[in-house]
């Protein structure tokens, strides 16, 4: 059985104008890394969207996830939530196991 | 004005723009990869970017350059707060609402400005080349009216954040916009001859190519969001262009330009952004729905223009030239 050691996983779905103002935030913030990803479809509070067929970054979504140590995620979350309080967009903590405890 | 409308409406690039439009609100499964579009999207802004420069670079520097660039900021500034008033006047918008809406409409479309720039070389008119420099000095003095409106009006927070101007002024298309028409600015009629079989020969078949995805986008944003227009938003979409023609016609009529030039200053004031500007106000302004404004400046005012608009800013810019 492989040792696992457990942390917790910040998942942000947001809009894609946000992504350098998030990106830069968690940079300031020193979080050991984070991964975006574009998303291509959803529905929420403000109705149907495709990333398919939109012209500009306004109305597409993005996702980003970076993974903590569970002492470090209230400073994290704090600042996260004030940048995207009045945006559209999602913010979810889990627990997650990960193999390399000294990565994150 | 017929003819020109007629002619307009029979021309390929309006055609394909008809054909995506067409293809979206019937639910045809026809569409561009994103990567695609974004590419022909550079193109075009190179094409039209460098031709421009190089006009100028055959041409030289006048004092109208300078007038037009001068009217076309102070245009920009001004269109949203009479935009703003006539929908807080007209329609039941919430104020900050009216105040990104206004926003859209005091900025520009590069896409309307190509289109009509096509129309014009078709018609054997040639603008003045510097014309490219006004659009990208006219997409971001909107923004700062709406936001004071929002403020001033709405007990909006103000952003003044540096990072959102920065953002704005170096979006993709504007940078290379201004970047190729500074290129063939430099590189002169010679640096022209050596790319005109890449930027003049297949231009207008591939801004056809553009159009048709430019009316898959449009049609698709109307099939979303057509239940957020009301009659009155709708109309104010279709009024306030040609609004804004007249009051840049009349802005326009004092600077020495030729027909040409005249109807893409016209066309440029009348125009509605949906690219810098929605994302700017999803930062700014986030509590402003982008249902309402993206549907207007998209799926009602770029149709308008493409369709009708030109040919009667064409007309005009005749009428007073």
């Amino acid at each position: 059985m492989i040792e696992t050691f457990t942390k917790k996983k910040l998942e942000i779905v947001l809009e894609r104008p946000l992504l350098n103002r998030l990106l830069d935030l968690l940079d300031r913030l020193e979080v050991s890394g984070y991964t975006a990803l574009p998303a291509l479809a959803g529905r929420g509070h403000d109705g149907v969207w495709r990333r398919e067929g939109m012209v500009g970054e306004a109305g597409q979504m993005i996702v980003v996830f970076c993974i903590l140590d569970g002492d470090r995620i209230d400073a994290v979350l704090s600042e996260v939530r004030e940048l995207i309080t009045r945006q559209i967009g999602i913010v979810t903590v889990t627990d997650v196991e990960v193999v390399r405890r000294d990565h994150f | 004005m017929f003819d020109l409308i007629a002619a307009n409406l029979t021309s390929p690039v309006f055609l394909f723009f008809a054909l995506g439009l067409f293809a979206a609100l019937a639910r045809s499964d026809l569409t561009m990869p994103e990567a695609v579009a974004k590419a022909i999207a550079l193109y075009l802004m190179m094409a039209i970017g460098f031709k421009g420069g190089a006009g100028v670079a055959a041409h030289g520097i006048d004092a109208t350059l300078i007038g037009s660039i001068i009217v076309g900021g102070v245009l920009s500034f001004a269109i949203p707060f009479l935009a703003f008033f006539l929908l807080k006047a007209t329609t039941r918008l919430p104020i900050i609402d009216a105040a990104a809406v206004a926003a859209h409409y005091g900025s520009i479309s590069i896409v309307t400005f190509v289109a009509a720039t096509q129309a014009l070389t078709t018609l054997g008119v040639e603008p003045e080349g510097y014309i490219v420099a006004v659009a990208a000095v006219m997409e971001t003095p909107a923004i700062l009216s709406a936001l004071w409106l929002a403020s001033r009006y709405g007990g909006a927070k103000r952003d003044t954040e540096s990072g959102l101007f920065r953002e704005i002024a170096l979006n993709g298309s504007i940078v290379m916009l201004t970047g190729s028409f500074f290129i063939g600015l430099i590189s002169g009629e010679k640096g022209l001859d050596l790319i005109a079989p890449f930027i003049i020969a297949p231009f207008q078949g591939v801004l056809c190519l553009f159009l048709l995805d430019m009316g898959l986008v449009a049609g698709r944003g109307l099939r979303q969001g057509w239940r957020e227009l009301k009659p009155g938003v709708i109309a104010f979409g279709l009024y306030m262009p040609m609004l804004s023609a007249v009051i840049a016609a009349a802005a326009v009529w004092p600077l020495a330009l030729s027909a040409g030039g005249t109807a893409l200053m016209i066309t440029l004031a009348a125009s509605a952004s949906y690219i810098a500007v929605p994302a700017a106000m999803r930062l700014a302004l986030p509590d402003a729905r982008p249902a309402i404004y993206l549907t207007m400046s998209l799926g009602v005012t770029f149709p308008f223009n493409l369709s009708l608009g030109i040919p009667i800013y064409i007309a005009l810019a005749e009428a007073i030239r």
